[in-house]
């Protein structure tokens, strides 16, 4: 009998496939990134790590109000405490008053009127960092403190809270026949709350005076060359004299640095001569940097009798907080994306960013979009209700298809492949119940040490189908350029592209290794004497970085190439470069890199800059996107039906990825953005009852934590190339963050019967009552 | 000295904040040392006192460290009650042989946080910083717990843990909290916690409740919703009439339901209502916590009797 088992399961190993040898390096390959021993082991040097010879250390002074108006600002006192070096206010800005991301509307230091709590109204240096805090805190500021406008419906009726007004943008999209009705109509109002990035490692940099009467300022930037440009202006200075230097950028989901933290660093060491550090607290850093928009939708959907989609109207209105910063992009994919990865011949979509006295809103990723993915996937589920349809099954009735048309008018060109995302999540078995497992095992809603029972617990399946655009839109220019230069059979790529976690310079390695065949890749650190790469988000660095540092990896194989195919008599395309080894077609020429180099070093400088888009005209309409990417995600959550707490079992998540670069890392990726959902559904949400940020730590803000994680299958990588990408690769990271969170709240919704129309999803929204 | 000198001579604290840190080795070391200067702060595992320092809510003068106390960081037996170190962390009560003793206490202690907060934080601490979210607090109102304070020339007095929490009887200067007195009543204790995620988090409610058999006795008491824990007396004495003490303690659902109810609506009463008569409804958020509070307390029930 046992030897029976044995040859059959010999046979069987025998039949199987030899397993393919894994690559070692290259596209395709799971290269682990350069730095990531570094990083565990705690040696990687981050910005607030560092250090120089007689640094001073800044604080800033903060409003404690939402809206009040300056009276006086009185520095005498800090000047003269001992140990202070330097006070700046609005009176020390040498260049323009006011920066921003998107448009400057922002102060560097408040001057008459502070517009949200925590905005910055003086800095201070000190030898001694507690001495800065405290002359910080001994700058008297005399306020005639304000009503704050924190209800963005207000905000239209209420008095200008700005020059600029408080309409930052409005996008009334016009899209097909408006009389157009449905059989069917749901309607609903959908509220989600503010998210933090809350990055790992709070804002941190280092600022060093240059002799020229330039700066130099070490930070942990995710856009050095617009950052370099706003403080030249500030500080009056050519952009040639200001330099930033990226250090290590700990993470950044959202654009990580707060420029208002920036300014007053590189302002005080011109001002002292000396170099200056400044280490925000977390509670500075949930202060100064940007949030996720807070929004209110309102939608309805009509539908024929076999649940087809005929129109929507929504009305989204976004809250942008003080100051504009990219609301008007987030505003613009809100718009566009508002009836999500569905056919929809009419629709009219009425869109607003407004200005509040709230915490400034600006770039995390998926912004925009995953608000208005919670809504239309909620209206989905209504829709699949009332029509007693399975939601899965109504959605695939509607989904889109490469050739259909967005609300924007704009054609879908790239693979979009919903249909088959969504059948290979729903396809996938669901995860057991723990029926055969002790009981003391089960992890119920409410952790292990909680209060969870498991009679009132209910398990719920829901889905989501997100989608997001890659690159900036509407006519941003997007290009980045890279040089490759090889020497030696080591070859170094240089790209102001900047590692913020999303494994860029792992993928430089790669890109460089599949065309040079070496081996040996360094990726440089950035600095803004490199030419700009672009900010560090939507996917920019995999497309137009990546796309550069191939282009300039091909140059480089041509030119190594060209003389031993002229010596041949054969095209360079004949040869081949593998292991460092170079070798013809017919195995005639066998030479290696090192040889063909001759101890020369070879070089080349390319750029990369994708088709132009256009901007959104007045009726929303237009080719904004260069690209698009989708994601389905199947949601299994167990519910505590009477204390109303939510666990997250298991994210069935299949995405739609165009080509797999280094498998090891885009999986990490689409589990850090599933998990981010995860938050944003459930615990994620930055309270700041009138206006005032309440709780600005991590006791009071709930990240996920390993127990809130749920098990993430990522069952289907849809592998369709898009023509237009370098690669045929699209963005991976901000596609789950948007899709997560309306799955968990569908899950929820088949759980409980409740609407859940807000989010994060309240314990008391999760409750079953009157059983 | 604990402090940390920089290559270029500068501290982690700043030189006006300079501090003098004491570590006794002995209770009344430590009550001398306080004594001795009285603007000094005792710290024990400093997860509270360590983040109002860092957020400059707190500049104590001096410090006075009671980690190295042994005395403190044990337990003992005496008469049929087990004398607590205040000095015990939660990890080390959270493990088994403590949970065999005081299986609520024990519970309280594995739910109080993440691990590295469990590794430092400590039962007297708990009781010092009296948050309202204090895990083991609800667990020691039930218990009916005293604390023998240590004081100045080797004085001991005890006083009833609720009445430290309330404020009607204080620490003077100079004493610290030494020993919990906990009795050992042999019954099950459940202690019950509802928090926003799955993950580690501070209670929106707890139930502690502990049966006490030779008394015939149910004991409760209510946590984080109020600035202290609460004690719904009727509806402990009335469920505890309605028990089987001598048939397996043994009770019909429906009193567990209606405990559940007593419970909640005795800590969280409708609004009084008002001169015309009418009775405003409480605000949702307030109705939620209510509910919660009633099926932690019909859970813990439940389990303390099955």
């Amino acid at each position: 009998m046992s030897n029976e088992a044995t040859t059959a399961a010999t046979a069987a190993a025998a039949e199987a496939a030899p397993a393919p040898e894994p690559l070692r390096h290259g596209l395709g390959s799971s290269l682990p990134a350069a730095d990531a021993r570094a990083k565990t082991e705690g040696t990687f040097p981050y910005a607030a790590d560092l250090w120089a010879e007689g640094l001073l250390w800044a604080a800033v002074l903060r409003s404690p109000h939402p809206h009040a108006r300056i009276v006086s600002i009185d520095t005498t006192h800090a000047r003269e405490m001992p140990g202070v070096r330097a006070v700046v206010t609005h009176e020390d800005v040498p260049g323009r008053p006011l920066y921003g991301r998107g448009t400057a509307d922002r102060p560097v230091f408040a001057s008459e009127v502070v517009r949200h709590h925590g905005e910055p109204i003086a800095a201070v240096a000190a030898d001694h960092p507690d001495t800065a805090r405290m002359a910080a805190a001994a700058v008297i500021v005399e306020y005639e403190v304000l009503d704050p406008v924190t209800d963005p419906e207000q905000a239209f009726q209420a008095e200008p809270l700005h020059p600029d007004g408080n309409l930052i943008r409005h996008i009334p999209l016009r899209h097909g026949d408006p009389e157009a009705a449905g059989e069917i109509v749901v309607e609903g109002l959908y509220r989600i709350g503010r998210q933090d990035p809350a990055p790992i490692g709070a804002e941190a940099g280092l600022a060093v005076p240059r002799p020229d009467g330039g700066v130099e300022l070490y930070l942990a930037s995710t856009d050095p060359h617009a950052d370099r440009d706003a403080l030249a202006a500030c500080y009056g200075l050519e952009p040639e004299r200001v330099k930033i230097v990226v250090t290590g950028v700990p993470g950044a989901t959202a654009d990580r640095e707060d420029q208002g933290f920036q300014l007053p660093l590189g302002l005080l060491a011109l001002r002292t001569g000396c170099p200056v550090k400044l280490t925000a607290t977390r509670e500075e850093s949930f202060l100064g940097h940007v949030h996720r928009h807070p929004t209110l939708l309102r939608y309805r959907h009509h539908a024929d009798a076999e649940g087809r989609l005929v129109k929507v109207e929504a009305q989204i209105l976004l809250d942008a907080g003080a100051y504009a910063d990219t609301s008007a992009e987030a505003l613009a994919a809100a718009v566009s994306f508002a009836c999500g990865p569905y056919v929809v011949p009419n629709a009219f979509i009425e869109g607003w960013a407004v200005r509040t006295n709230n915490p400034p809103s600006g770039h995390v990723r998926g912004e925009g979009a995953m608000q208005v993915c919670a809504a239309y996937e909620a209206q989905m589920d209504k829709l699949a209700k009332r029509l007693g349809l399975d939601p899965a099954e109504l959605r695939l009735r509607n989904v889109m298809a490469t050739g259909d048309v967005l609300p924007t008018g704009q054609t879908v060109t790239c693979p979009a492949p919903v249909a088959e995302l969504l059948q290979a999540v729903q396809e996938h078995p669901l995860p057991p119940l723990p029926k055969d497992t002790p009981e003391e095992e089960w992890l119920l809603p409410g952790g292990p040490e909680g209060a969870g029972e498991p009679g009132a617990v209910r398990r719920g399946v829901g889905y989501g189908l997100g989608m997001v655009h890659m690159l900036g839109a509407e006519g941003a220019d997007e290009v980045s350029t890279a040089t490759v230069k090889v020497q030696g059979g080591v070859a170094t790529v240089l790209c102001a592209a900047v590692e913020t976690g999303q494994g860029f310079t792992t993928l430089a390695r790669q890109i460089v290794q599949d065309t040079l065949g070496v081996d040996e890749v360094h990726v440089a650190p950035v600095d803004t004497d490199q030419p700009p790469a672009g900010a560090g988000c939507r996917g920019r660095h995999t497309w137009v970085s990546g796309g550069a540092v191939e282009r300039a990896a091909k140059m480089v194989r041509t030119q190594l190439l060209q003389p031993l195919a002229h010596k041949f008599g054969m095209s360079t395309e004949l040869l081949q470069i593998t292991d460092g080894k170079i070798t013809s077609y017919d195995g005639v020429l066998s030479t290696t890199v090192t040889e063909a180099m001759d101890g020369k070093e070879l070089w080349a400088t390319a750029q990369c800059r994708p088709h132009p888009t256009e901007p959104l005209d007045g009726a929303g309409q237009g080719d904004a996107f260069v690209g698009l990417a989708f994601c389905a995600i199947r949601a299994v959550v167990d519910v505590d039906i009477e204390l109303g707490s939510v666990r997250v079992v298991e994210l069935a998540v299949a995405q739609d990825v165009g080509r797999v670069l280094n498998p090891a890392q885009l999986a990490s990726r689409i589990e850090a953005g599933v998990t981010q959902g995860v938050g944003i559904a459930l615990t994620e949400n930055l309270r700041t009852p009138r206006g005032l940020i309440r709780h600005p730590d991590l006791t009071g803000y709930a990240l996920p934590t390993a127990l809130d994680a749920p098990d993430i299958q990522i069952v289907k990588l849809v592998e369709e190339r898009d023509v237009v990408a370098p690669f045929g690769a699209k963005a991976v990271s901000a596609v789950p963050v948007v899709t997560s969170p309306a799955a968990i709240a569908s899950a929820v919704r088949a759980a409980t019967g409740r609407a859940v129309n807000r989010l994060p999803i309240r314990p008391q929204a999760a409750v079953v009552t009157g059983r | 000295m604990g402090q940390w000198e920089g290559a270029a001579g500068l501290t982690t604290h700043a030189p006006q904040a300079a501090q003098a840190v004491t570590l006794p080795t002995t209770l009344d070391e430590a009550v001398a040392a306080l004594t001795a200067m009285p603007a000094a702060v005792p710290v024990a595992g400093g997860t509270d006192l360590m983040a109002a320092v860092n957020s400059g809510q707190l500049r104590p003068a001096a410090l006075v460290g009671l980690g190295r106390i042994s005395e403190i960081r044990g337990w003992q037996y005496q008469d049929g009650h087990a004398l607590l170190g205040a000095g015990l962390t939660h990890a080390r009560m959270g493990r088994p042989d403590f949970a065999a003793l005081i299986p609520a206490l024990a519970a309280a202690a594995r739910a109080a946080g993440p691990p590295h907060i469990r590794n430092a934080g400590t039962l007297g601490g708990n009781i010092a910083s009296a948050a309202p979210t204090g895990d083991a607090l609800p667990v020691l109102a039930a218990l009916e717990a005293t604390l023998i304070i240590a004081g100045p020339g080797g004085a001991r007095r005890e006083i009833p843990v609720s009445h430290l929490l309330a404020g009607v009887e204080m620490l003077r200067a100079g004493e610290l909290i030494g020993y919990v007195r906990v009795p050992l009543l042999h019954a099950p204790q459940v202690f019950l916690k509802a928090t926003g995620r799955t993950g580690p988090g501070r209670a929106t409610a707890s139930v502690a409740v502990v049966l006490d058999p030779a008394r015939r006795g149910v004991r409760c008491a209510v946590g984080a919703i109020a600035p202290m824990p609460l004690r719904p007396l009727d509806a402990e004495q009335w469920v505890a009439g309605l028990i089987d003490w001598d048939n397996n303690r043994a009770i019909v659902p429906e009193a567990l339901n209606a405990f559940g109810e007593y419970v909640a609506a005795a800590c969280i009463p409708d609004q009084p209502p008002a001169e015309d008569g009418s009775v405003q409804q409480l605000p949702p958020a307030v109705l939620h916590l209510r509910r919660t509070v009633a099926a932690l307390a019909r859970r813990a029930l439940g389990r303390a009797l099955s």
